[in-house]
């Protein structure tokens, strides 16, 4: 097998958050650091906190589509297209059988199964009335597959598992398939659909992680003392990535260069995470990148807003980083909620910018910091500017103990 | 139910499924599939909401007999003739 040490760069980004549908509108929101985080009313649950989007959901294909397939799929559909927009390619300009779709998801199939044992509670449970269409929503390769179905794209398409790390877990996929020459540019990115599922909010609530608050544009609180959970948020991003040399052959925007990543697994635990996996991870994507923690201008955290969650990051943080004068790290979940398997890349996508505007967005919510979240220059309520941002690091770790680090490069 | 009642009512099961489909030009006695934007998942879909709306159970070697409207309402008149 021919393994090629291609240079991999994000060129394009379609993205869905609660509050913005590109990453121009993103930008802003997050610079402001406005929540759009409002309530959701669940069947059986009741309310809750949630991030929903709001895009367009018939720009790039029928309202017939949309009932056919799934939120994650309509999602993806819509990211998918918006990230080639961006990137000013059309789908044409690579072979499509050399193209690969990449989708990280937290879960997949939730919501249909839950909406058809609803369905078919109106019917005595006779499963006869239980729709043909569940099997094409549910197969996990499903996102993945509606982007393909909608591009034309005959490349491969999959779906990866890995909770909330999921995002950059196919990131991650895209590019060693970019590597190993599998395809020659890949859509990869994470979806999550799971604000509809009634199921993930009980979950997250009898494990006593459901962040709550009067009004719920202040209920995602990583690192603040009366934090109280996770605030659950649909949401979807896609990158097209391309190896340096195509880019710069057609003049491409390059918004950065994905330098270094890992991933590893806590192997100890199905819910608490582990500060020194995470620690171990980030040291790994370090050394892939050949940098140190104080070549990390910004670093973005995990953090959901949980009691333990939150303090086992920022010790795996201080391990590295505490002796780190130039290192800024801030969260994007305290505005724009969890959104599970796609909070990984939208989180990135939130930073990216920072390699032209030189900004570091706020972490919101935060009145009262908890000491063992205390960690130098942590970026509180307000956007700071820098001299320059060349680098990102991205954290983004999941449940049964999975964590993933992605590094990313101004490309100049 | 009448015929006029049966072909109404696939065509709201079909818009139901597909609320941009365009009956203006359609042909009664022409397959449906020929003429709209529908799959094999759609006449599924037709077949479950008859299940639903009118508890009908329609074997699968009768599905063909739903291709046009004229042959639904021929099909489903006696199936519905007291609906």
């Amino acid at each position: 097998m021919d393994i090629q040490n291609h240079r991999i760069v994000i060129t394009g980004v379609g993205l869905a958050a609660p509050g913005a549908d590109n990453l121009t509108s993103f930008r802003k929101q997050v610079l402001a650091g406005t929540s759009k985080i409002t309530e959701v009313d669940l069947r059986y649950f009741g309310k809750a906190p949630a991030g929903i989007c709001s895009f367009d959901e018939t720009r790039y294909r029928k309202k017939k589509e949309n009932k056919r397939g799934t939120r994650a799929g309509c999602l993806g559909v819509y990211c998918a297209n918006e990230a080639l927009v961006d990137a000013g390619l059309s789908i044409d300009h690579y072979k499509r059988a050399r193209i690969g779709v990449y989708t990280g998801l937290t879960e997949h199939g939730t919501i249909e199964t839950e909406n058809e044992v609803y369905n078919i509670s109106q019917y005595d449970y006779n499963v006869d009335y239980w729709t043909h269409h569940h099997n094409p929503r549910t197969v996990l390769n499903n996102p993945a597959g509606e982007i393909t179905m909608n591009l034309g794209i005959t490349g491969p398409h999959y779906s990866i598992g890995a909770a909330c790390a999921a995002g950059n877990a196919s990131l991650i996929q895209g590019v060693q398939m970019m590597r190993l020459g599998e395809v020659d540019m890949a859509l990869a990115g994470g979806i999550s659909e799971s604000t509809g599922s009634f199921g993930i909010f009980a979950s997250f609530k009898a494990q006593g992680a459901l962040g709550t608050a009067e009004d719920p544009r202040q209920a995602c609180k990583p690192f603040d003392m009366s934090r109280n959970g996770i605030v659950v948020s649909e949401g979807a991003c896609i990158y097209v990535l391309e190896t340096l040399e195509n880019a710069l052959k057609r003049g491409a925007k390059i918004y950065a260069e994905i330098v270094g990543y890992a991933m590893n697994s806590d192997a100890r635990d199905y819910v608490l995470p582990f500060s020194e996996r995470q620690t171990e991870c980030m040291q790994l994507a370090l050394d892939r990148a050949d940098m140190k923690p104080e070549d990390i201008d910004i670093l973005n955290t995990h953090a959901t807003g949980t009691k333990q969650g939150d303090i086992e990051e920022c010790k795996a943080i201080r391990e590295l980083f505490s002796d780190t004068k130039n290192t800024y790290i801030n969260n994007t979940k305290s505005i724009i909620g969890h959104a599970m398997g796609a909070a990984g890349v939208l989180e990135l996508a939130g930073n990216l910018p920072a390699f032209s505007d030189n900004y570091v967005h706020p972490t919101i919510n935060v009145t009262n910091l908890d000491p063992e979240c205390e960690m130098n220059n942590l970026v509180l309520n307000e956007a700071i500017q820098l001299d320059s941002v060349d680098t990102i690091l991205n954290n983004s770790f999941g449940m049964v103990g999975i964590n993933s680090v992605i590094i990313v490069k101004k490309h100049s | 139910m009448t015929r006029d009642a049966i072909k109404d009512l696939i065509l709201e099961i079909i818009e139901d499924i597909d609320e941009d489909a365009d009956f203006d030009t359609l042909q009664a006695n022409q397959p449906l599939r020929d003429q709209l934007d529908l799959d094999s998942m759609d006449f599924l879909d037709i077949v479950m909401e008859l299940r639903k709306r009118h508890k009908l159970q329609i074997p699968e070697e009768d599905y063909p007999e739903l291709a046009s409207l004229d042959s639904c309402v021929n099909y489903l008149e006696p199936l519905l003739k007291n609906a």
